[in-house]
C-alpha cells in the first residue's frame, strides 16, 4: 500500500515539473515576434554575438519608426551555445513555444544543417546572414551572405586577370564551406587552363595554431619561378596564427597575396595588422566603403553598442539588408504568414550598404556586389577591385558534376529548391 | 615593365620637372585607376623634387589622404577625432576635418612593390653593407634592364664581398634567363650560381635544363641543380627540426605548470589552460597601460603574469582544492568547473573576441641564414625562454627552502608534517608556483596564437599527455616528452597532413601508457602508489 | 539484496519506484500530446516530447557511467565517444533511409558524398541499411572499442587519474578523426536531414512518441540490468574491486576481468543511448566526441549522487533542464551555474543530491523512533 501512496505522490511531482516545461505560450497578438538565434556562448559567440546586437538594434530602430504594419516588433533571443543539436533544439523552441514569425540566426554550415528540417517541417522562416558553401535551397530559408560564385570565383578572376597569378594554394580548414569552395576553385582554375602541379590543397583542423611546416611548403610552392596566390578558406581562430606565421617567415603580400573569404574586420581586431598589409580578402561589403548609407550604418552601430571601436562587417550587412527586406516583405504581404512573406520576398529589393541595390531572387540568394579589398595596417580593407555590377547568387554550382543540372526556382511553376533542368524533374522537397 | 625610365631617372638623379607638373601628379593619385596612379607614381619620382620621397613614403603608410569636399589630394595625419592635414607640396597646414571626411589614397600591392623597388635602387647606394646587401637580395630575379644596370653599377664600387656575391647572383640570373647569350658565357653563369640557394637560381637552371640544345650545358645545369637540391633538402631537415623543437617549446611550456600542480601535488588541474590564459590577457593589459612601451612590455608581462596567475592559483588551491587533497578524481571536477567560470568571467570583462597583442619589433621577422633556411625570431625566443623557465624552476625547486618543502611533501605527506613542515602553506604555495608558470606560458602563447576566452582549452589535453608521457613527477620526463612529441610530430606531419600527425600522436601515447602505465620516466616508490 | 537475481531486481522497492515514476510521466506526455488538441492548455507540444526524449537519452548515458565509475570505480571521461559511435552507427541507418530523397536525388550515395565526389559507398555503410545489422552495430562499435581499449589498459594496471586521461585522449583523438572529411562520416556537418526511421516519418507526433516511449523502456530495462548486476555477485566483487584493487587481486579475483566486462557493457549502454538520442535530436556530429561532453556527464552523475543508479538519472535530468531554462533566460549565467554546481557538488556533496536527501531523511527520522525503517539502506556505499 505504502508504495502505492509514494507512487501517485512522485507522478504528481512528475507532472508539476512537466507543467514547467510548457513556457509560456504566446498570449498576446498585438506584437510581432523575432526570433534571434545567436550563439553567445561556445566557440563561435564570438562571431555570433555580435549578429544578435545587429538584429536587437534594427528591432530597435524599425520600433522606433513605429514597427511593421503597426504592430512592435519583440525580439526572442536564446542561446544556442554553439552546440549543433541544440540550434536544432533552441529553433523548435521558438516556433513551437514562443510562436515567432522569422528567426534571425545561425553561422556555420552545420548550424544551418542542423535548423533546416526544423524550419522545414514546421513552415518557418529563416534568415541565414553568411557567406557560405551554396549546393542548398529551402523554401524556408533566405540566404542573404555570398554563395561560392559572388565571393570565390570573382577573387579568382581577380588574381587570374589582374595579379596574373600562375600557381595556387587552396588552403582551409576541414570542413564542408572549404571543401566546396576548393573542390568548386579547382574545376574553375582547370577550364581557365591552369595545370594539377599548379594547385596545391590543404586542409588543417579547427583552431590549428601551429602553421609552421605548412607556410613553409607555401614558400617553397611559391618560390618556384610562376606568380603564387594563396586562397584561404581557414577558418576563425586559426587564422590569427596563420597569418603572424606568415609574417615571421617574411612572406610578404607582395611576393605570395593570401585572398581570405573568412577574414573579416571583425576577426581582424584580434591580429596586429602591420605586417599583413596589402593581404587580401573577397566580401559583398567593407566597412572602409564611402556612402551616406553606410556611414549611417555605422554612426548608429557604434551609438547603440556604446563603443566607438567596434567594427562593422559583412555578416552584419546581410543581416541588415535580410531584416530590411523582411519587414518590406511583410508590409507588402500584409502578414506575416510564412508562405506569403516568402512570396513577397521574391523580387524584393532593398538599399545595401555599398550605395547599390539588393535583389532577392528567385532561388532565395541575393544579387551582390564583389569587393576585394587588401588589408591596412589599421585593421580595415582598402577596396581595390570591384565587379561592374550585382552578380546573382547561385544555389548549386556550374563547376560540380553533381550540381550543374540543378537549379533552384520558388515561383510557379517549378517551385523547386532542386530542380534538374535536364531530367525537367524536382530531386527533393517538392511544393505542395 | 613600363616604369623603367622612373627607376633609371632616379638612380642618375635627374630632376626635370617643374612644380607645377609635381602638383599634377599627386592629383593624379587620386584616380580610381591603378594604372593612373602608378603613372603619378613614376611622375613624382621622375622630378627629382625633395618632397617627392616624403610623398610616397606618406602614399605607403596611408597618410596621403583625398580631402572630400575639396577634392584634393593631401598629407594627412590622425589626431584626435579627424585628420590634420597640410599641403603635400609646400607643408603648409590645411587645417582639420573629421576622420570620414578624408580617406586615404589607396594603393594596392603592384605600387607597393614598385615603391619598394624604387627603394631599393635608391638603397644600393646606401652606406649601410646590411642595407645594401637586402636591397640587392630584394632585386634578385628581377629582369628589369634599369635593375640590372644599377646592380653593374653599384657591382663596380662594390667591395664588401657579401653583397657583391648576392649582385653576382643577380647578374647572372639575368644573363642565364637572356637567350641570345652565348653558350660559354652561360657555362660560366651556371658555375657561378652552382652554389646559391636562392629559389630564382633554382628556377632558371631548371629552365636551362629543360630548354638548353647544348649537351654541356644540359649536364651543367643538371650537376648544379643536384647540389642545390641536395643542401636544400639538408637544410629543410634543419627546418623540420626547428619547427619540432619549437613546437616542443610551446608544449613544455604549456606542460610545465601541470607538471607541477598534477607532477608533484597530484592535483588534476582542468583550470590549468584557464591560468595560461590569465597569462596572456595579462600580457594585454600590460600593453594597454603602456601603449606606447610595445618594446619593453613583455618585460614587465612575464612577472605580472606570474603574479595574476599566481595569485588565482593560490586563491583557488585556498577555496576549492584544499578540501580535496587524496582525492584526485573529485579535483579534476573541481577544477573544470573553475575552469568554466574563468572562462565566462573573462568573456564578459574583455568581451568574447579577441584581444589584439602586438609583437614588438625584435620579435618579428626571421634570422636568416640563408635563402631557404631562416630561424623566425618569436619562436627562436620561446625555445630559449622554454629552457630558462625549465632551468629557473629546477633552481627553485633543489635550491630554495620552499623547493625542499615541495619535494618532501610531495615524497611523503605525514613525514613532512611530522618534520614540522606547515603543509598548508607549502599547499598554497606550490600551486601558485605552478600557476605561476601557466601564466608566464600565457605571455609566450600570447606571441603566437589568439588571445581570446578559448585559448586554454586548445592546450590542456596537449599539456595533459606531455605530462602524463613524460612520467608523473618528474620534470625531466616532461622535458624529454615536450621535444620528443614536438619532433615527431613534426617529422610525421609533411607526410601525413596535420590532422592525422596528431591522431597518430595521441594514439602512440594511448598506447604507450598501455604499456609502461607511468610514463617515460616512472617515479620510483611509495609515492608512485595511488 | 543479498541474494539476487532477475526476479529480486525487478520486485526491488527502488526499481517499482523509478519504473512507476518513470513511466507515468512518460505516459502522461505521451496521451497529452497525441490525445489533447492542439490549442488546449493541457495539451504537450511535440518540442516537450523531444525534450523529454533527449534528457532520458541523457538519462540512460548518465546511468551507464555510474555503473562503472560508482560500482567500479573507473572514472571514464571517453563515455561520450560510446554515445556518439552508438548515435553515429544510427545515424548511418537514418542517412540510408534518405534513398533518393536527398537534394541530388543520388539512390546510392548520401548527399555529402555526392558532392566530395565519392563514386561508391564505403564498405563500413554496407551495413547501414538494414535495421537489424544497424541494431548490431549500436552495440558492436562501441563494445568492441571498449573491450579492445578496457582489455590493454586493464591488463597493464593502467588506473584512477591515468586511466581518465587516457580515456580523454581516445575520446579526442576520434573526434579529430570523424572531423576529418576523408573519414566517411560527413565531416564536421556530421549527419542529418533524417526523414524515417522503419518506414515511419521522424517527423510524425507519433513516431516521436514512439521513441519517447523507446527510450524509457531501454532506461528502465538498464536500470533492472544495472540494479542486478550490482547486486550480483559481479557486482560485489567490482565494488571490491573499487574499494581495493590491490586487495581484491590478492584474494584471487582477476580483476581485470570483472573491471572489463563491466566497462564493455557500459560502452554498449552509452552506445543504445547514442542510437536513441539520434533520431529525437535529429543530427549527429564530431562535436558528440568533445571532450567537454564526457566531462559534463560526469557532472550529471556527480550531481546526482553515484553508486545510487538512480542519482545518476536524476542528476542527468535535473542539470540538463537547468540547461535548457538557463540558455534560455540568462545564457551569460549558465557557464557560471555549471562550472559553480561543479565546484559545489565535489566540495559540499560527494554523495550528490541523492546523498544528500537521504542524509536528511535520517535525520528526520531519527527523532521520531517509531518511523518505519526504510529498506534502501545500502546506498551509499562509502570509499573505503
Amino acid at each position: 500500500m505504502k508504495s502505492k501512496i509514494n507512487l501517485k505522490r512522485l507522478a504528481a511531482a512528475g507532472l508539476a515539473c512537466g507543467s514547467l516545461l510548457y513556457g509560456s505560450a504566446a498570449l498576446a497578438a498585438d506584437t510581432i515576434k523575432v526570433g534571434v538565434l545567436h550563439s553567445l556562448s561556445g566557440t563561435m559567440a564570438i562571431s555570433e554575438s555580435t549578429l544578435k546586437d545587429t538584429v536587437l538594434m534594427m528591432i530597435k530602430e524599425q520600433n522606433a519608426k513605429g514597427g511593421v504594419m503597426g504592430k512592435k516588433l519583440e525580439p526572442v533571443v536564446v542561446d544556442p551555445a554553439s552546440d549543433w543539436p541544440l540550434f536544432a533544439e533552441k529553433a523548435r523552441q521558438l516556433i513551437t513555444q514562443d510562436k515567432v514569425d522569422v528567426i534571425f540566426g545561425c553561422w556555420t554550415s552545420v548550424s544551418r544543417k542542423s535548423v533546416l528540417p526544423v524550419v522545414e517541417e514546421l513552415n518557418g522562416l529563416l534568415f541565414y546572414p553568411v557567406q557560405y558553401e551554396g549546393e542548398e535551397s529551402s523554401k524556408n530559408v533566405f540566404y542573404t551572405g555570398a554563395a561560392p560564385n559572388q565571393q570565390a570565383i570573382p577573387a579568382v578572376d581577380y588574381l587570374l586577370n589582374d595579379l596574373g597569378v600562375k600557381r595556387f594554394v587552396l588552403a582551409g580548414t576541414d570542413y564542408v564551406y572549404p571543401r566546396t569552395t576548393n573542390k568548386i576553385l579547382e574545376a574553375y582554375l582547370k577550364a581557365k587552363g591552369i595545370k594539377e602541379d599548379d594547385i596545391m590543397i590543404n586542409y588543417t583542423p579547427f583552431g590549428q595554431s601551429d602553421w609552421q611546416s605548412i607556410v613553409s611548403r607555401i614558400k617553397e610552392f611559391g618560390g618556384e619561378g610562376k606568380k603564387t596566390a594563396v586562397v584561404s578558406t581557414i577558418n576563425g581562430d586559426a587564422n590569427v596564427p596563420f597569418y603572424k606565421e606568415l609574417a615571421n617567415q617574411g612572406v610578404d603580400a607582395s611576393d605570395i597575396p593570401v585572398v581570405a573569404f573568412s577574414v573579416g574586420e571583425q576577426e581582424l581586431s584580434g591580429i596586429d595588422t602591420g605586417p599583413l598589409v596589402g593581404h587580401l580578402a573577397a566580401w559583398n561589403y567593407f566597412e572602409s566603403v564611402y556612402n551616406d548609407a553606410n556611414d549611417k550604418f555605422i554612426e548608429q552601430w557604434h551609438q547603440y553598442i556604446g563603443d566607438d571601436k567596434r567594427v562593422t562587417n559583412d555578416p552584419m550587412e546581410a543581416t541588415y539588408i535580410g531584416f530590411n527586406m523582411w519587414v518590406k516583405a511583410v508590409e507588402k504581404a500584409k502578414s506575416t504568414d510564412t508562405d506569403k512573406v516568402a512570396a513577397a520576398m521574391i523580387g524584393m529589393q532593398t538599399p545595401n550598404l555599398t550605395g547599390g541595390t539588393a535583389v532577392m531572387n528567385k532561388n532565395h540568394h541575393l544579387s551582390k556586389p564583389v569587393l576585394i579589398g587588401e588589408i591596412q595596417d589599421d585593421g580595415q580593407f582598402a577596396v581595390v577591385w570591384q565587379t561592374d555590377g550585382l552578380v546573382k547568387g547561385d544555389a548549386w554550382s556550374d563547376y560540380l558534376p553533381g550540381s550543374k543540372d540543378l537549379i533552384a526556382d520558388w515561383t510557379k511553376p517549378v517551385m523547386c529548391g532542386n530542380y534538374n533542368s535536364k531530367t525537367k524533374t524536382c530531386g527533393g522537397q517538392a511544393a505542395q | 615593365m613600363p616604369r623603367v625610365l622612373i627607376l633609371l631617372l632616379v638612380l642618375i638623379g635627374a630632376s626635370g620637372l617643374a612644380r607645377a607638373d609635381l602638383h599634377e601628379a599627386v592629383a593624379g593619385l587620386g584616380s580610381r585607376s591603378f594604372d593612373d596612379k602608378a603613372q603619378a607614381i613614376e611622375q613624382i619620382a621622375r622630378s627629382g623634387d625633395p618632397q617627392a620621397t616624403v610623398i610616397l613614403d606618406a602614399l605607403e603608410s596611408r597618410e596621403l589622404v583625398e580631402d572630400r569636399a575639396n577634392q584634393r589630394i593631401v598629407l594627412g595625419e590622425k589626431g584626435g577625432d579627424g585628420w590634420v592635414l597640410k599641403d603635400p607640396i609646400s607643408g603648409e597646414a590645411l587645417g582639420t576635418v573629421g576622420s570620414r571626411d578624408a580617406r586615404p589614397v589607396v594603393i594596392n600591392n603592384r605600387l607597393r612593390e614598385l615603391i619598394h623597388n624604387l627603394r631599393a635602387v635608391a638603397a644600393l647606394a646606401s652606406a649601410n653593407p646590411l642595407e645594401r646587401r637586402a636591397a640587392a637580395s630584394q632585386l634578385v630575379g628581377n629582369d628589369d634592364p634599369v635593375v640590372l644596370d644599377a646592380l653593374r653599377e653599384r657591382q663596380r664600387e662594390e667591395d664588401n664581398p657579401l653583397v657583391s656575391g648576392v649582385i653576382d647572383t643577380a647578374l647572372n640570373i639575368a644573363v642565364l634567363r637572356n637567350p641570345d647569350t652565348e653558350l660559354a658565357v652561360r657555362l660560366n653563369a651556371i658555375d657561378a650560381v652552382a652554389g646559391s640557394l636562392e629559389p630564382a637560381v633554382r628556377n632558371v637552371l631548371r629552365d636551362r635544363f629543360s630548354e638548353t640544345d647544348a649537351s654541356s650545358e644540359k649536364r651543367a645545369a643538371q650537376k648544379a641543380l643536384a647540389s642545390i637540391d641536395a643542401r636544400a633538402e639538408r637544410y629543410q631537415m634543419a627546418d623540420t627540426l626547428f619547427f619540432g623543437l619549437s613546437l616542443g617549446s610551446v608544449l613544455l611550456l604549456a606542460a610545465i605548470g601541470l607538471a607541477i600542480t598534477f607532477g608533484v601535488m597530484g592535483v588534476i588541474n582542468m583550470a590549468h589552460g584557464e591560468l595560461i590564459m590569465l597569462g596572456a590577457y595579462t600580457t594585454y593589459m600590460v600593453q594597454q597601460i603602456f601603449p606606447q612601451g610595445h618594446e619593453w612590455s613583455l618585460l614587465v608581462a612575464v612577472p605580472a603574469a606570474f603574479l595574476v596567475s599566481g595569485f588565482a592559483g593560490v586563491l583557488i588551491e585556498r577555496l576549492v582544492i584544499r578540501f580535496l587533497y587524496g582525492r584526485p578524481l573529485e579535483t579534476l571536477l573541481a577544477t573544470f568547473g573553475v575552469s568554466l567560470i574563468l572562462q565566462q568571467a573573462v568573456r564578459l570583462i574583455f568581451s568574447p573576441l579577441n584581444r589584439t597583442v602586438v609583437t614588438p619589433e625584435w620579435m618579428s621577422g626571421a634570422l636568416q641564414i640563408n635563402p631557404v633556411f631562416s630561424l623566425t625570431f618569436n619562436r627562436l625566443y620561446i625555445v630559449f625562454f622554454a629552457l630558462a623557465v625549465f632551468l629557473l624552476l629546477q633552481l627553485v625547486l633543489k635550491k630554495t627552502r620552499l623547493g625542499l618543502q615541495v619535494r618532501a611533501v610531495s615524497q611523503n605527506r605525514n613525514t613532512a608534517r611530522g618534520l614540522g613542515i606547515r603543509r598548508e602553506r607549502v599547499n598554497a604555495l606550490t600551486f601558485g608556483l605552478g600557476s605561476g608558470i601557466a601564466g608566464i606560458a600565457g605571455v609566450a602563447l600570447a606571441q603566437l596564437t589568439n588571445v581570446g576566452p578559448n585559448l586554454g582549452q586548445a592546450y590542456i589535453i596537449d599539456s595533459f599527455m606531455v605530462v602524463v608521457f613524460g612520467g608523473v613527477g618528474n620534470l625531466w620526463g616532461t622535458l624529454t616528452a615536450a621535444f620528443g612529441l614536438g619532433i615527431a610530430n613534426k617529422l610525421i606531419e609533411p607526410m601525413a597532413g596535420a590532422v592525422l600527425a596528431k591522431i597518430v600522436i595521441l594514439v602512440f601515447i594511448i598506447l604507450f601508457i598501455q604499456r609502461k602505465p607511468r610514463g617515460l620516466f616512472p617515479q620510483r616508490g611509495r609515492a608512485a602508489e595511488e | 539484496m543479498r541474494h539476487s537475481d532477475l526476479k529480486t531486481a525487478l520486485t526491488d522497492r527502488a526499481a517499482k519506484v523509478f519504473i512507476g515514476v518513470l513511466f507515468s510521466a512518460v505516459i502522461l506526455v505521451a496521451l497529452l500530446n497525441l490525445l489533447v488538441p492542439v490549442d488546449s492548455a493541457l495539451h504537450v507540444s511535440s518540442y516537450t516530447v523531444t525534450l523529454l526524449g533527449k534528457y532520458l537519452c541523457y538519462a540512460l548515458l548518465a546511468l551507464a557511467l555510474d555503473l562503472v565509475w560508482g560500482f567500479g570505480g573507473i572514472l571514464s571521461l571517453g563515455h561520450g565517444a560510446f554515445f556518439a559511435l552508438g548515435g553515429y552507427a544510427m545515424g548511418m541507418y537514418l542517412m540510408r533511409q534518405i534513398g533518393d530523397r536527398g537534394v541530388y536525388g543520388n539512390p546510392n550515395l548520401p548527399d555529402f558524398m555526392v558532392f566530395l565526389n565519392w563514386k561508391e559507398l564505403p564498405w563500413y555503410w554496407q551495413a547501414s541499411d538494414h535495421f537489424g545489422l544497424t541494431l548490431l552495430l549500436v552495440g558492436l562499435a562501441p563494445g568492441l572499442l571498449a573491450f579492445v581499449f578496457g582489455w590493454l589498459a586493464f591488463r597493464s594496471r593502467v588506473t584512477g587519474v591515468y586511466l581518465s586521461i587516457i580515456t580523454q585522449a581516445l575520446t579526442y583523438a576520434l573526434m579529430l578523426a570523424f572531423f576529418r572529411n576523408e573519414f566517411g562520416f560527413g565531416g564536421n556537418n556530421g549527419l542529418t536531414d533524417f526523414k524515417d526511421i522503419l518506414g515511419f516519418s521522424l517527423q510524425a507526433d507519433s513516431t516521436r512518441v514512439a521513441l519517447l516511449i523507446a527510450t524509457a523502456l531501454a532506461l528502465a530495462g538498464a536500470f533492472v540490468l544495472c540494479r542486478w548486476i550490482t547486486g550480483s555477485r559481479l557486482g560485489r566483487v567490482t565494488l571490491a574491486v573499487r574499494d581495493g584493487e590491490s586487495r581484491a587481486r590478492f584474494l584471487g579475483y582477476r580483476t581485470e576481468h570483472y573491471k572489463l566486462w563491466i566497462f564493455t557493457l557500459s560502452a554498449v549502454l552509452a552506445g543504445i543511448a547514442g542510437a536513441l538520442y539520434v533520431p529525437q535530436v535529429g543530427i549527429i556530429n564530431p562535436g558528440e566526441f568533445s571532450p567537454l561532453n564526457s566531462i559534463e556527464l560526469v557532472v550529471w552523475v556527480a550531481v546526482g549522487g553515484r553508486a545510487t543508479l538512480y542519482g545518476a538519472v536524476i542528476g542527468a535530468i535535473l542539470v540538463n533542464y537547468g540547461k535548457t531554462v538557463f540558455t534560455g533566460v540568462m545564457p551569460e549565467a549558465w557557464l557560471f551555474a555549471l562550472g559553480g554546481l561543479f565546484v559545489a557538488v565535489t566540495v559540499f556533496l560527494p554523495q550528490g543530491l541523492v546523498g544528500l536527501a537521504s542524509d536528511l531523511l535520517k535525520r528526520k527520522r531519527r527523532t521520531p523512533p517509531t518511523a518505519p525503517q526504510t529498506t534502501n539502506k545500502e546506498s551509499p556505499h562509502e570509499p573505503a
